[in-house]
């Protein structure tokens, strides 16, 4: 097993597959009356954040506790970082009080790699700039998995904001390692050149939704990042929706067994509409719920052993 | 399952190997096993069957079917996976996690059973206490083995026993089993030749 896992890349097909087998053990927990194993029990996981998240710190915290892991959370906001303290300096505080594995998400792409030189214990990125999030990967090859079956042969769909999103690049390198088939949709302005290539061979680009949906097992929705708006990728929120959101009709379109999924948080209305959303179809609360196992999954082969 | 270190002598002598049951003895054990524990619950009611990985499971399954033979009651069979409850999780490279399978009617107040190969120091039953106590609450547990072979560091004791084989810590008991391994044995290896 790996030490850290900073990159959807750094899991061959086996250990990915193991990380899913251990995920689907994971899950079983959730529906008994005592949600607890002892795996854990004595090791100190530190929830590092410097960006704002809800469901994946949450998620992180959830898996490391049903674990029996003892959980510091510490988020920019309100701590020492305000004061000047550098991210390495944060990092040997945390080491010297003994933390075995830290959770990090930084606005900085690469941040988590650095981390990972100055602690002895295992590094999780939890999201780094417009990089990578691969227990976000996972936790979608799981709900792939286990709502279709297998994941070798799928066709993906990876729609929107493509040049900003972790959870993209993350997916393409997971998803092609097992064996799926991703397309990336997108305007040509938020698809960067030869990013195809770059991440894996066999991935695909195409800027016109219509014309792939009614081919493809799995579609993707990536959240439009208001903040970038303005920054005319663009011209209009109204434009976007009407050619890259996913709506009824073009739900209607997806062949019979296709499902949509959305990383959260959603825009309604904008990149999915709630007639989406709230279908059968969506799998957007199952891939909260899976979450949680698939962290527990990552936690426990990253430090339930002796692997140091 | 390795071979204790060689002994002092030279030239290096080939590590003893005794079998202790063979394919029939085995069957008639697990026969033996079925009818204590029809005997001793009365025709086996109320009582569930925990295997646990990788060889108590199939052991398992063939008490429950012998005792369907014998006196035509079914007896749930479940698996029961322990790994995460080890107490030596950290000592070893991360282990695999197993499925563990419930019986549909579950396992709260029923007489559970567990079930597994050898009983040797007690660690592996004390860790499917624990488990058990986190899946439900039964009325009451007992523990089925094909075989003892003594050294127990922790205080516990097996309702059924298939075979007791006093042995020394140098030696190892390995079992096989048709379901896994292809053939039904126990042996003893290792120790002193004699």
């Amino acid at each position: 097993m790996i030490k850290h896992l900073l990159s959807g890349g750094d899991l061959d097909a086996d250990t990915a597959t193991e990380i899913l087998d251990t995920a689907a053990e994971m899950a079983t927990v959730a529906g008994r009356e005592i949600k607890k194993l002892p795996a854990l029990r004595g090791r100190t996981v530190v929830n590092l954040f410097y960006e704002d998240s809800t469901r994946t710190r949450i998620s992180f915290e959830a898996a490391a506790k049903r674990l029996s892991a003892d959980v510091i959370n510490f988020s920019a906001k309100g701590s020492s970082v305000t004061k000047g303290e550098s991210l390495k300096d944060t990092a040997l505080t945390l080491q010297a009080m003994g933390a075995d594995a830290v959770v990090i998400r930084h606005p900085a792409s690469g941040a988590p790699h650095r981390l990972a030189n100055w602690v002895d214990g295992s590094v999780v990125n939890a999201g780094d700039g417009t990089h990578e999030h691969p227990t976000q990967a996972l936790l979608d090859a799981y709900t792939m998995r286990a709502r279709l079956g297998r994941l070798a042969g799928l066709s993906v769909a990876v729609v929107g904001d493509v040049l900003h999103s972790r959870v993209a690049r993350s997916n393409v390198l997971l998803l092609s390692t097992l064996g799926a088939k991703v397309t990336l949709v997108g305007p040509p302005t938020l698809i960067p050149v030869d990013i195809a290539g770059a991440l894996a061979p066999g991935t695909d680009v195409s800027y016109d939704l219509d014309s792939v949906l009614p081919n493809v097992d799995v579609v993707m929705m990536l959240r439009v990042q208001r903040e970038r708006m303005n920054d005319s990728y663009f011209p209009s929120a109204r434009e976007y929706a009407r050619r890259y959101g996913l709506d009824g009709p073009r739900m209607r379109r997806l062949p019979e067994h296709a499902i949509v999924m959305h990383p959260g948080p959603m825009n309604r209305g904008m990149e999915i509409t709630p007639e989406v959303a709230d279908s059968p179809r969506s799998t957007i609360v199952e891939q909260v719920t899976n979450g949680v196992s698939v962290r527990m999954a990552v936690l426990y082969l990253l430090l339930g052993g002796n692997n140091r | 399952m390795a071979y204790p270190p060689a002994a002092r002598s030279s030239p290096p002598q080939q590590p003893s190997v005794k079998v202790i049951l063979a394919s029939a003895d085995v069957q008639r054990v697990v026969d033996r096993i079925a009818h204590q524990i029809l005997e001793k619950t009365q025709g086996a009611a109320n009582t569930v069957l925990l295997g646990i990985p990788t060889r108590g499971t199939p052991l398992a399954r063939r008490l429950a079917d012998r005792i369907s033979t014998f006196e035509d009651v079914a007896v749930p069979v479940g698996v029961l996976d322990i790994t995460l409850y080890r107490d030596d999780l950290r000592r070893h490279a991360t282990r695999a996690v197993g499925p563990t399978e419930l019986p549909p009617g579950g396992i709260d107040g029923k007489r559970v059973i567990l079930v597994d190969d050898v009983l040797f120091s007690g660690r592996t039953v004390r860790a499917a206490l624990d488990a058990l106590n986190d899946v439900g609450r039964p009325a009451s547990v007992q523990l089925a083995v094909l075989v003892d072979r003594g050294h127990r560091e922790l205080p516990i004791r097996a309702d059924y026993v298939g075979k007791n084989i006093p042995t020394s810590l140098a030696e190892s008991v390995k079992v096989t089993l048709a379901e896994i391994d292809g053939t039904d044995e126990v042996k003893l290896y290792g120790g002193t030749a004699s």
